[in-house]
């Protein structure tokens, strides 16, 4: 990294903000096309909006039903997360305390989750649920989403917990303290960086995810936001301010919480993944 | 390898057995039980491993959802590499990967390079290339279907059209021989600042220790770059390249939510010939045969990613 601030970086500085700019020209687009009447969108696309006007966001957010869909998605996600932490975080534990054959026979298990698609369970999982009536309901998109993110959420755990001292656990089961009580009062609290982690990394993903809401979800009352935003584009179509608009508010509320927690976010997608 | 570093144990007269015995109750004392594993498995083996084990068992059948389930032998795999659209889907999934696997890791790369240097701008710039990495797929794809739109005074065109470059305009996902390369476009767009990501993780690892040493063994910037920066990225070129190809490979939203796998089936993907194929055809045998076909490819690149990039990562 170079110290001085010389003619050098100051060219840089320039080309990477040029690059930033035309990087930036979908999201322009986005925005001012949201602000224009459908007549200005088709007479000058590029300029930005003569006489900015606000009515596509509130026929956007009715016509979307962006509210109950908003509803649905921090349901699901908030309860897929705590699912995939308590039971992720206890599997875990257990797989990288036990250095049986059983221990890492399960842990290898595990791991096979994080390569294979999910497709290839697709339809047969779609039977099973729709068998047990969960198509169109919180529970199926919550059970789906725990089970397809464990791997992914034991495997980051056990990492973390192997390179952890055990000594702590066993100084409070030694007191007499119970595993479940030493795992939740000792162990747990010590995992807060790598709970970070999984929060931000399975939050972003089930949070965006398309397909299996799509299936699961599509036409009932209780869509997530991708699937709700995919109807109202295909319904209205021919209405770019409006769609735009749809689009501004559907995005908004996870790039808000983004550029709010843009530290953590970034380092958790940086490092969540090193094997 | 912290167990290496304990000091090892006394040694004690005790008859080996009963110290081998001492020793495993005291792990078995210590260990969390088994119940602990009990509830993860249950669901994992619910929601992944049995419905995979029988996807896998489909793959071999005729089924269509509502008759008898009769085992075909390979047929459905003789019929995918015979069916243009299902191969063609194939070729396209090949194409796609690669190209997304190396513009997005070429252009993620040199945003790393460029942000990881004194510029002023470099902690909004992260922020800026990142975000799009945030937002849904989807969402990114119909941002995208407008920017790629064939009229040639809005989008894409429309800035070609502004700097002099009108002669450039194209019916971007509407022509069949470019509509990939377009769909690699957004999706570039959306994940080369998670690529940057990962690569900036790597280059803050780098000891400015070895850079000041080569710099005063003589080593220009490319030297530098070549032979301290690079060998010392080499996991993060190992996780950008896992990612790009298993996210390349399994590409589903943007291209259903861009041209559905048009025109005609110029734009066909593994997953949205499989997806059709099973819920619009009812044909399930097919589609799971056609998964099973993306799962094998999925799992061979890991390997062989994992097996060739490892050998040049430095410990």
């Amino acid at each position: 990294m170079n110290v001085r601030y010389g003619a050098r970086t100051f060219g840089l500085e320039l080309v990477m903000i040029a690059v930033a700019v035309a990087f930036l020209f979908p999201v322009y687009a986005l925005v001012t096309l949201s602000l224009k009447d459908q007549r200005e969108v088709a007479e000058s696309p590029l300029a930005p909006p003569a006489s900015p006007t606000a009515g596509n966001f509130a026929n956007a957010w009715t016509r979307a039903e962006l509210g109950p869909a908003l509803l649905n998605s921090t349901v699901i996600t908030i309860a897929s997360l705590v699912a995939l932490i308590a039971l992720g975080s206890f599997a875990a534990y257990f797989l990288s305390r036990r250095a049986s054959r059983l221990g890492y026979g399960l842990y290898v298990l595990f791991l096979l989750g994080i390569v294979l698609p999910f497709q290839l369970g697709m339809i047969p999982l779609f039977k099973l649920v729709d068998g047990a009536g969960l198509l169109g309901t919180y529970q199926g998109m919550i059970l789906f989403y725990t089970g397809i993110q464990l791997p992914f959420t034991v495997f980051l755990y056990t990492g973390f917990i192997r390179a952890l001292p055990a000594d702590y656990a066993n100084a409070a089961l030694i007191d007499g303290a119970g595993h479940f009580r030493a795992f939740t009062r000792v162990v747990f609290p010590l995992l807060r960086p790598i709970t970070g982690t999984v929060l931000i990394l399975n939050a972003v993903f089930i949070w965006n995810d398309f397909f299996t809401p799509l299936l699961y979800l599509g036409g009932s009352a209780r869509e997530t936001v991708p699937v709700r935003i995919f109807a109202f584009v295909g319904q209205y179509v021919s209405d770019n301010g409006l769609v735009f608009a749809g689009l501004v508010l559907a995005a908004l509320p996870i790039l808000a919480v983004f550029l709010v927690l843009q530290r953590y976010v970034i380092k958790g997608f940086a490092s969540g993944l090193k094997g | 390898m912290a167990s290496t570093l304990r000091p090892a144990p006394a040694k004690r007269a005790a008859p080996p057995d009963a110290a081998a015995h001492r020793r495993r109750r005291g792990a078995r004392f210590l260990s969390p039980p088994w119940w602990f594993a009990a509830p993860a498995l249950a669901v994992y083996a619910l929601v992944v491993l049995y419905p995979s084990l029988s996807g896998i068992l489909y793959a071999f059948t005729d089924w269509n959802g509502l008759g008898d389930r009769n085992f075909v032998g390979l047929d459905n795999f003789t019929k995918l590499f015979g069916d243009d659209a299902a191969r063609g889907s194939l070729v396209n999934t090949l194409l796609l990967t690669v190209a997304i696997v190396v513009v997005q890791n070429g252009v993620g790369l040199l945003l790393a390079l460029g942000v990881h240097t004194g510029i002023r701008s470099r902690t909004v710039l992260r922020v800026v290339f990142f975000a799009p990495a945030v937002v849904s797929p989807v969402m990114v794809a119909f941002l995208w279907k407008y920017i790629y739109n064939p009229s040639p005074d809005a989008g894409l065109n429309g800035i070609l059209g502004a700097v002099g470059l009108g002669g450039l305009r194209q019916d971007w996902l509407g022509d069949p021989d470019l509509a990939i390369w377009s769909i690699a476009g957004m999706v570039i767009w959306q994940f080369a600042g998670y690529s940057m990501v990962i690569f900036l993780a790597g280059l803050e690892g780098v000891p400015a220790e070895l850079h000041e040493a080569a710099m005063i063994d003589g080593a220009g910037r490319f030297q530098r770059f070549r032979h301290v920066t690079w060998p010392l990225l080499a996991p993060a070129v190992t996780i950008n390249l896992m990612l790009s190809t298993i996210g390349g490979l399994k590409l589903f939203d943007q291209v259903y939510a861009a041209t559905n796998g048009g025109p005609g089936h110029a734009s066909e993907t593994l997953s949205t010939v499989l997806y059709k194929q099973a819920f619009v055809f009812g044909n399930f045998g097919y589609s799971t045969a056609i998964a099973l076909v993306l799962a094998l490819f999925v799992a061979a690149v890991s390997m062989v990613q994992i097996h060739y990039l490892r050998g040049r990562e430095v410990a």
